[in-house]
């Protein structure tokens, strides 16, 4: 099967957990892990009588959230969405509907596209059920079922994009971004395999320039990864059906991380008639201009912005690997400040992409101890094989003098004269392989470079070698 | 009797009463009559006891225990009591103790109120005659073979038969008002958003409001003071203190404009409304200028309400559902344990309410049912508040009848909710409004007047009621 001749319309939802410390709606912890059903009170339990005070600092960080997204914050009001459930203690859940409190806004990917946000709305999460026995953890054919309420009322930020995306890979990319913008703003934890961020998304196919196709909603996405997958699969489902002459229904489906499909969960005729209406025990959200204002210039630098003050300094493309993966390390602030430290910001940007991949946001190795490392690279003191045993033993000890440590190891780099002399040796006991790279077989370069960093027992530089055989090739 | 809660309260706190004492004056006569009148779902005799014990210990400790001191008070059982049963008259309730008491209840507590017990109500406080609750009727005090109104009809029996000095009730479309009318003692429907809704067990809460039950203005006045202000636990509170009525009482009505509302829906009986009459010209006589306005909308009202009350229901009433608390009726899987136990659980009127209201909810209907009451709704308050320029108050009968026999509407849901045809528009404005009792008509049987003010006019609405009091007394 090939998508070729295809286009993918994906839309994603993208429900966020919000890093408060009480509930949306109560005074209840609201943190992960706990015992069941001890972050708890009359109002999360639904009990009689009890009513929903709004968390101030839910809202704040929702149009923090709102804001980091280009949305307008609007005048906004929350209404219930009728549905029984086990772990839905009201049997409806209050949710923002025709007026959401962020609208309009816009997502870019790295490459600049821009990616459109319908909304970006407050609601509260539901308990959380566990079926035991009976099919594989479903409600249906359980013996029975335990609720965990530590959940419910926990405030979620629901992220609806525009049907904009087009591939599986813009698709993860804008996951990734959105959860950077995400722990950019503190928002969120976003943890995808805890729950905290959890994504669905919508996906149809079409010929190009074709009306939209019929969508279905995929749930049950819990790593960038098989956001990737699920779509990818979804899609050449869809696509085999409509070449066969079938329809496709529109419907919500389960993916299965397992054996890597899409199943049925439940079609249109099956959904719900939630019967919205205006939360009668609130009033309407209508955040003043002066919040706005002030949430609005306290926003911290974004992913994006992040990654073109990382890309202006270092001289790699904004969506270059190593300036994408060091920017969601948080670890880009480093390399500016290797670079304001006399450093070489380009040869920072590699070290800690590759030596910095298991250390937090500020590595303990002093920015200027690095500048210094780079420097002495620059200055063709070290090759690269001797930077990076330097590197590890400052790593290993949070710091260091570069220069003592390759002092101690003996390092030194060779002169030209030296390596020169090197090579010569070299091409004199490998004459079968110098024939064959004279001959115009580029790849035979491969074992004389290799004989010679042998030789030279790794001090010597593999492009210095590389740039003195082909001078000797040229004037042989 | 024991005399006005105001005069209870006086001399509690002055150690010339003992609130002991007082209490069990009124425990004398909830021994006597209670077993025919069925004002209560609960007695509690025995904390009520301690309570009052405890409230004379403070005063002999130079202490004082509050404006209600010793006050004995009844509480309608929609209102959640820490530790006590909390039943909405409904088996879907039954056995339930809420963790938590409501707003309003420890504030009569931190007054110095003494609770006696939980009084009967139409099942989730849907009914005009306190005949829909699952542990039988309430029986009116001024004839035991007729209703006492409702659905605070247990509430209104107990202040009318003397077993406890005041009551609360709630007001839905009328649940206070007219029960009051009926049993012949005040009531007040406070301006939403005065006194707290926590802890009120929801029927419809855009429209529910807690207010006072007594058997004389003063009382009223007393209890909703101590009742009203601001709950940051009920994010429709008005935040602002309560209303200060303690000055109004005595003023008078002179200048005061008094609207009579001449397109007034027709259909109270001819002696409630020679009772209506004699009312406005005790009024007139007092000082205060007639005017006649129209409210074009009131007539509106009643159709509203029941799309607007029933579809606020049926969500509120959706979480009994077995899971959590409450009644459960086992079945073999979670939706057929849902409709077990929400059979079996729910009495008549309140499916039919849910019924109708996840009907006027429904997509497809939304428009033509809850979007166009919501319209009405806003056509109601607007007209309102044009007859406001040209009124302080308004006068209308509470009920269009005077008590009626048990049994006499129980097969005709429509009649009942004629009953609140003249206290449901004040519900859909938001306004207040006060049942004052105003003589008797057939049968020698109460009639209430009532007395409806703008938002937060309580103390005007106040001044007024005050005057029919003193014309009916005097």
């Amino acid at each position: 099967m090939s998508t070729d001749g295809w286009e993918l319309v994906i839309g994603l939802e993208v429900h966020v957990e919000l890093d408060t410390r009480t509930k949306l709606f109560s005074a209840s912890p609201n943190r992960f892990g706990d015992e069941p059903n001890t972050n708890i009170d009359p109002v999360t339990l639904g009990l009689p009588g009890a009513l929903p005070v709004l968390n101030r600092h839910a809202v704040e960080l929702a149009m923090r959230i709102g804001l980091a997204l280009n949305c307008d914050i609007r005048p906004s009001s929350f209404h219930r969405k009728n549905y029984f459930y086990p772990d839905m203690p009201k049997a409806y859940q209050i949710s923002q509907y025709d007026e959401p409190l962020n609208v309009d806004g816009w997502l870019a990917l790295p490459d600049g596209t821009r990616i459109g946000i319908e909304r970006a709305h407050l609601e509260e999460d539901t308990g959380k059920s566990t079926h035991v026995g009976g099919s594989g953890g479903r409600l249906h054919g359980s013996d029975y079922s335990l609720i965990d309420f530590n959940r419910a009322g926990v405030p979620l930020v629901e992220i609806v994009s525009r049907p904009d995306l087009r591939t599986s890979e813009q698709s993860r990319q804008y996951v990734t971004e959105l959860r950077g913008i995400l722990l950019a703003v503190g928002a969120s934890d976003a943890k995808m395999e805890q729950g905290s961020m959890r994504v669905d998304a919508n996906v149809s196919v079409r010929r190009p320039g074709d009306p939209l196709g019929t969508r279905c909603e995929i749930k049950n996405l819990n790593s960038v990864r098989s956001v990737g997958r699920a779509i990818e699969y979804e899609a050449a489902r869809q696509i085999t059906m409509v070449e066969a002459g079938d329809t496709v229904r529109q419907e919500t489906r389960h993916w299965d991380e397992g054996d890597g499909t899409t199943h049925t969960l439940r079609t249109k005729e099956d959904a719900d008639d939630y019967r919205y209406f205006l939360e009668p025990d609130l009033v309407l959200l209508a955040p003043e201009d002066e919040w706005i204002d002030r949430l609005r210039s306290e926003l911290p630098a974004l992913p994006a912005e992040r990654r073109a003050a990382l890309s202006e300094v270092t001289g790699k493309a904004t969506d270059s690997e190593a300036v994408i993966v060091v920017t969601e390390r948080g670890q880009d602030s480093y390399v500016l400040a290797v670079g304001e430290a006399g450093g070489d910001p380009a040869r920072a940007l590699i070290h800690v992409k590759e030596a910095f991949a298991a250390f937090g946001d500020e590595p303990a190795v002093p920015a200027q101890d690095l500048a210094a490392l780079t420097r002495m690279e620059s200055a063709g003191a070290l090759t690269p094989t001797q930077a990076k045993a330097v590197l590890a033993e400052m790593v290993a000890h949070s710091g260091g003098d570069p220069e003592k440590i390759a002092a101690d190891k003996g390092f030194e780099a060779m002169d030209t004269l030296a390596l020169e002399t090197l090579v010569d040796h070299v091409i004199k006991d490998n004459q079968a392989s110098w024939e064959t790279y004279c001959a115009g077989q580029d790849k035979a370069i491969g074992a004389l470079i290799g004989a010679a960093m042998k030789a030279s027992r790794g001090q010597a530089d593999g492009k210095a070698v590389t740039a003195v055989l082909r001078t000797r090739r040229s004037t042989a | 009797m024991s005399g006005p809660a105001s005069d209870i309260a006086m001399g509690v706190r002055d150690g010339s009463r003992s609130a002991v004492t007082v209490l069990e004056d009124y425990l004398a006569r909830i021994d006597a009559r209670e077993p025919r009148i069925h004002a209560f779902n609960v007695v509690l005799a025995d904390e009520a006891r301690h309570r009052a014990a405890d409230i004379d210990a403070l005063v002999a400790n130079g202490a004082d225990p509050g404006p209600l001191a010793g006050v004995p008070v009844a509480l309608k059982d929609n209102m959640c009591t820490r530790g006590v049963p909390t039943t909405c008259s409904s088996k879907i309730l039954e056995g339930w103790r809420p963790p938590y008491d409501a707003t309003v209840v420890r504030r009569l507590s931190e007054a110095g109120a003494v609770v006696v017990g939980k009084t009967n109500l139409d099942e989730f406080a849907m009914g005009s005659s306190t005949e829909n609750s699952a542990f039988g009727p309430t029986r009116n005090p001024h004839d035991p073979t007729r209703v006492p109104g409702g659905s605070s009809g247990g509430s209104a029996a107990a202040v009318a038969a003397g077993f406890v000095a005041v009551s609360l009730g709630s007001d839905t479309g009328g649940s206070i008002r007219q029960p009051a009318a009926l049993c012949g003692v005040v009531g007040v429907k406070p301006s939403y958003g005065a006194v707290s809704r926590y802890g009120l067990v929801a029927f419809a809460s855009s429209l529910d409001q807690i207010g006072p039950f007594a058997n004389t203005v003063a009382d009223a006045a007393l209890v909703l003071q101590v009742i009203a202000g601001h709950d940051p636990a009920d994010s429709t509170s008005i935040p602002q203190p309560a209303a200060d009525l303690s000055d109004v009482l005595t003023e008078g009505v002179e200048g005061v404009r008094v609207g009579r509302i001449v397109d007034l829906p027709s259909g109270a009986d001819p002696d409630v409304d020679e009772r209506l009459e004699a009312a406005l010209e005790t009024l007139q006589t007092a000082g205060a200028k007639i005017v006649d306005v129209e409210v074009p909308a009131f007539t509106y009202g009643l159709t509203a309400y029941y799309l607007i009350a029933p579809a606020e229901a049926s969500s509120n009433l959706a979480r009994y559902d077995g899971v959590r608390y409450g009644l459960r009726v086992d079945a073999t899987e979670t939706n057929a344990m849902y409709a077990a136990t929400r059979a079996e659980g729910f009495g008549d009127e309140v499916k039919r309410r849910i019924m109708l209201g996840t009907y006027a909810l429904s997509a497809g209907y939304y428009d033509a049912y809850y979007g166009k009451a919501l319209k009405v709704r806003r056509l109601i308050a607007d007209d309102f508040e044009r007859a406001y320029q040209h009124a302080d108050v308004l006068l209308t009968p509470t009920s269009p009848t005077v008590a009626f026999p048990i049994g006499e509407r129980t097969d005709n849901p429509f009649a009942m909710y004629l009953c609140d045809t003249y206290t449901i528009p004040t519900n859909l404005a938001g306004h207040p409004a006060v049942s004052v009792p105003f003589g008797t008509g057939a049968g020698r049987l109460p009639v209430g007047v009532q007395v409806l003010a703008p938002m937060l006019a309580e103390p005007m609405m106040f001044r007024v009621a005050a005057e029919l009091e003193r014309a009916v007394t005097s």
